[in-house]
C-alpha cells in the first residue's frame, strides 16, 4: 500500500510562461488526439457520416440526373454526374459543422469544458483540437466518398495536382465551417440542439448555391445569393480543378464566379478569422 | 498574512438572483475549509470563482498567493479541481484521461505517463486502467476524477461535493483518500451538504446560505454556539418520568426537556462523563429503569438548523416543528 508521500510528492507543473506557440500546438494536438480516440470508439458516428453523402450521390445522379439542365451540356445524366460531385463533396465537408457543434456542446454538458478551463492550457486549444479532429474525420469521409464517386463514373480530368488542390479547397471550407459549429456548440444548452442548430441553416445554404443546380435556372434574386454564396465559389473552383465543367460552360458574371479559387480561399479565411475569434471569446467566458 | 485561499466581498448575480452576496473566506495554508450549505446557497458559484471559471461582479480573490482575477492562467497551475461539475471523458480509458490531463499541465509525455500509472495504482484503478471510463462504477469515476485533479499535486485543491451520490462504503473510502492528501500539506476547500463530511474532514467550517457566509469556526466552536453537552435518558416506564426529571434537574444546568411519548429526557450539563455516571447511579438508586442513556453533543445539523432555520438538505427555509418536546419549569409534583 502506498504512503502519504505518493500524493504529497510535488510533481509541479512546469512554470514556463503561459501561452507560446509551442504550447498552443501541443495543447491542440493533445485535444485533437482525444477527440479522434472518441470518434474511433463511437464508430456509428463515422458510419452515419458516410451513409448520407453516399445516398446523396446515388439519389441525385440517378433520380435528378436526367432532369437538370446544365449550361453547355443540356439534359445529360453523365454531364450532371460530373457536375454534381463537387457539390456533394462540398455539402459533405460542411456537414462536419454539426459534429463539431454537438461534440463541444456535449463537453460543456458533461463538465469537460470546465475541467479544461481549470487547467493551464492555452486559450482556444480545446476548440482548435476539436476542429482539427473534425478535419481528420472529414478527410477520411471525403476519401471514401471520392472512391464511391469514381465507382459511379465520376473522374477528375486535370491531373492529380489540380485534383488535390480541389480537395484542399473543399477541406479548407469544411474546416472553416467547423468553427461556426464550435460557436453554435458553445451557445446552446444541449448536444441535441447543437446538432439541429448546426444543420438547419446548412440546407438553404447548400441548396441556394450552384452545388446541385446551376444558378442560371434560379429566379434572379436567388441567382445573386447563389453566386455570392461561399459555398458556390468553392464548388465552382473544385469543378474547374477537377475538369468537371462542360466544354461550353460560361461562368456567371459575379466576381466570385469569375475568380472562384481566390474567392473560395478568401471566404474560408474570413469565416475562420471571424468565427474563431467569436468562439474563443465565448469559450473563455463560458460558465 | 492572507492564507492559501483568500476571498473578499465576492458578489455574483445571475439575472436577479444574487448567487454570491459578499462572500469572505480565508483558508490558511495546509488546512481544510468546509463550505457547508444547502443547494443553491452559493457553494458551487464560490468554487467556480476561485478556480477562474467564473468572473465575479465584484470582490477580489487570491489563491496560492496569486490574484485570481488578474492572473487566472498562473492560478490554474497551482490548483486542482474535482467534484460534481469537473468531469472525465467517458470514452477515454482511465489511463488516457490522466495522461491527457498531465499533458495539458505541460508535462512531457513520459512524465504524464509515469504520473498516470502512479495515480492509477494509488486510487485502486490499475485493473480498470485500460477500460473506458463509461464502464466505471460511480465510485471509480469519482476516484478517477479526483486523480485527474491531483496530476500535478497542486498546493491548493477544490472539491465540490466530492461524495454526493456515493454509497457509504465509497464515501468512506474517498474520505480516507482526502485525509491522506491533506496530511501531505495540501490546502483544501471542500463544499458539502453533508454535515458529517464537514465534521470529519474540515478544520474550519463556513456555513453559507443565500450567498453569504452566516457563520464560521471550527466544528466544536459552531457546536458550542448552541450549547454544550447534554445527558439524554430514555426511561422504561412512563410513570418514572417525574423521578428521572428530578434527578436530572439536580445534576444539570438548566431546564429538563421532556418528550412524553418517547419517554425521553434531556438536560444540558457541564462535566460530561462523570455526571453521566452519577446520573445512572442515582436513577438506579431511585428505582428508575432505563432503556437508553447517553451523553449527547450537538451535531452540525443542530447548528445548521439553529443558524438558518432550516435543515441543510432543503433548498428553502421551512420551520422545523418536528419535535414535540417541551421545556418543563420544574414545578410539577415529583412522583415517589
Amino acid at each position: 500500500m502506498s504512503t502519504t508521500t505518493d500524493l504529497a510528492s510535488r510533481t509541479q507543473a512546469p512554470t514556463s510562461g503561459g501561452g507560446g506557440i509551442r504550447q498552443s500546438v501541443t495543447d491542440s494536438l493533445v485535444i485533437a488526439q482525444r477527440n479522434l480516440l472518441r470518434m474511433l470508439r463511437i464508430p456509428e458516428m463515422i458510419i452515419f457520416g458516410l451513409i448520407q453523402p453516399i445516398m446523396f450521390v446515388v439519389l441525385f445522379s440517378y433520380v435528378f440526373g436526367g432532369s437538370i439542365n446544365i449550361p453547355g451540356a443540356g439534359l445529360d445524366p453523365d454531364a450532371y454526374r460530373e457536375f454534381l460531385m463537387a457539390g456533394i463533396f462540398a455539402q459533405t465537408v460542411t456537414f462536419a459543422t454539426a459534429g463539431a457543434g454537438a461534440g463541444i456542446a456535449e463537453d460543456m454538458h458533461k463538465g469537460l469544458i470546465d475541467r479544461f478551463r481549470s487547467l493551464p492550457m492555452t486559450r482556444g486549444a480545446v476548440l482548435t483540437g476539436r476542429t482539427l479532429a473534425d478535419l481528420v474525420q472529414t478527410t477520411l469521409t471525403l476519401v471514401v466518398l471520392a472512391i464511391v464517386a469514381l465507382l459511379v463514373g465520376w473522374r477528375a480530368h486535370e491531373g492529380v495536382l489540380k485534383a488535390l488542390a480541389g480537395f484542399g479547397l473543399l477541406l479548407l471550407l469544411g474546416y472553416a465551417f467547423t468553427w461556426i459549429g464550435a460557436l453554435i456548440g458553445l451557445s446552446v444548452r444541449t448536444p441535441e440542439a447543437a446538432t439541429s442548430g448546426g444543420l438547419i441553416w446548412l440546407f438553404p445554404l447548400t441548396f441556394i448555391s450552384i452545388a446541385f443546380v446551376p444558378s442560371e435556372n434560379m429566379p434572379s434574386f436567388l441567382q445573386h445569393v447563389a453566386e455570392w454564396n461561399p459555398f458556390s465559389a468553392t464548388v465552382l473552383a473544385a469543378r474547374e480543378l477537377f475538369g468537371n465543367l462542360p466544354a461550353g460552360y460560361q461562368a456567371p458574371d459575379a466576381w466570385p464566379m469569375q475568380n472562384p479559387a481566390l474567392a473560395s480561399l478568401l471566404w474560408s479565411a474570413l469565416i475562420i478569422v471571424v468565427f474563431r475569434t467569436l468562439a474563443v471569446r465565448k469559450y473563455r467566458s463560458a460558465g | 498574512m492572507p492564507g492559501a485561499i483568500h476571498a473578499e466581498g465576492l458578489v455574483k448575480t445571475f439575472g436577479d438572483v444574487r448567487a454570491l452576496d459578499g462572500v469572505d473566506l480565508d483558508v490558511p495554508e495546509g488546512t481544510v475549509l468546509g463550505l457547508l450549505g444547502p443547494n443553491g446557497a452559493g457553494k458551487t458559484t464560490t468554487v467556480r470563482v476561485l478556480t477562474t471559471l467564473l468572473r465575479p461582479d465584484s470582490g477580489r480573490a487570491v489563491v496560492a498567493g496569486i490574484d485570481v482575477l488578474a492572473q487566472p492562467h498562473q492560478v490554474r497551475r497551482s490548483i486542482g479541481l474535482s467534484g460534481q461539475f469537473a468531469a472525465v471523458d467517458e470514452y477515454l480509458t482511465g489511463r488516457e484521461n490522466l495522461r491527457m490531463v498531465g499533458r495539458l499541465y505541460q508535462m512531457s509525455a513520459r512524465d504524464a505517463k509515469r504520473r498516470a500509472d502512479e495515480l492509477l495504482e494509488r486510487f485502486n484503478l490499475a485493473d480498470a486502467a485500460d477500460r473506458i471510463a463509461k464502464t466505471y462504477s460511480g465510485g471509480m469515476r469519482r476516484r478517477l476524477d479526483l486523480a485527474a485533479a491531483l496530476v500535478v499535486s497542486p498546493p491548493v485543491m477544490f472539491m465540490d461535493e466530492p461524495t454526493t451520490g456515493l454509497d457509504p462504503r465509497n464515501r468512506q473510502a474517498l474520505w480516507e483518500v482526502i485525509e491522506e492528501l491533506v496530511s501531505g500539506g495540501t490546502t483544501l476547500l471542500l463544499t458539502t451538504q453533508y454535515l458529517e463530511e464537514a465534521d470529519r474532514l474540515a478544520h474550519d467550517i463556513a456555513v453559507v446560505d443565500h450567498g453569504k457566509v452566516i457563520a464560521r469556526g471550527t466544528s466544536d466552536e459552531l457546536k458550542a454556539r448552541i450549547g454544550g453537552e447534554r445527558i439524554e435518558v430514555v426511561v422504561h416506564d412512563r410513570d418514572t418520568i417525574r423521578t428521572a426529571e428530578e434527578v436530572l434537574r439536580g445534576l444539570g444546568r438548566g431546564a429538563v426537556a421532556i418528550e412524553e411519548h418517547t419517554r425521553k429526557l434531556t438536560v444540558p450539563v457541564v462535566g460530561g462523563a462523570k455526571l453521566l455516571a452519577e446520573a445512572i447511579r442515582e436513577l438506579d438508586g431511585r428505582g428508575v429503569e432505563i432503556d437508553d442513556v447517553g451523553l449527547r453533543r450537538p451535531t452540525l445539523d443542530d447548528v445548521f438548523i439553529s443558524l438558518t432555520g432550516h435543515a441543510p438538505e432543503e433548498a428553502t427555509g421551512g420551520g422545523e416543528d418536528t419535535e414535540s418536546s417541551r421545556e418543563t419549569t420544574g414545578r410539577k409534583e415529583p412522583v415517589k
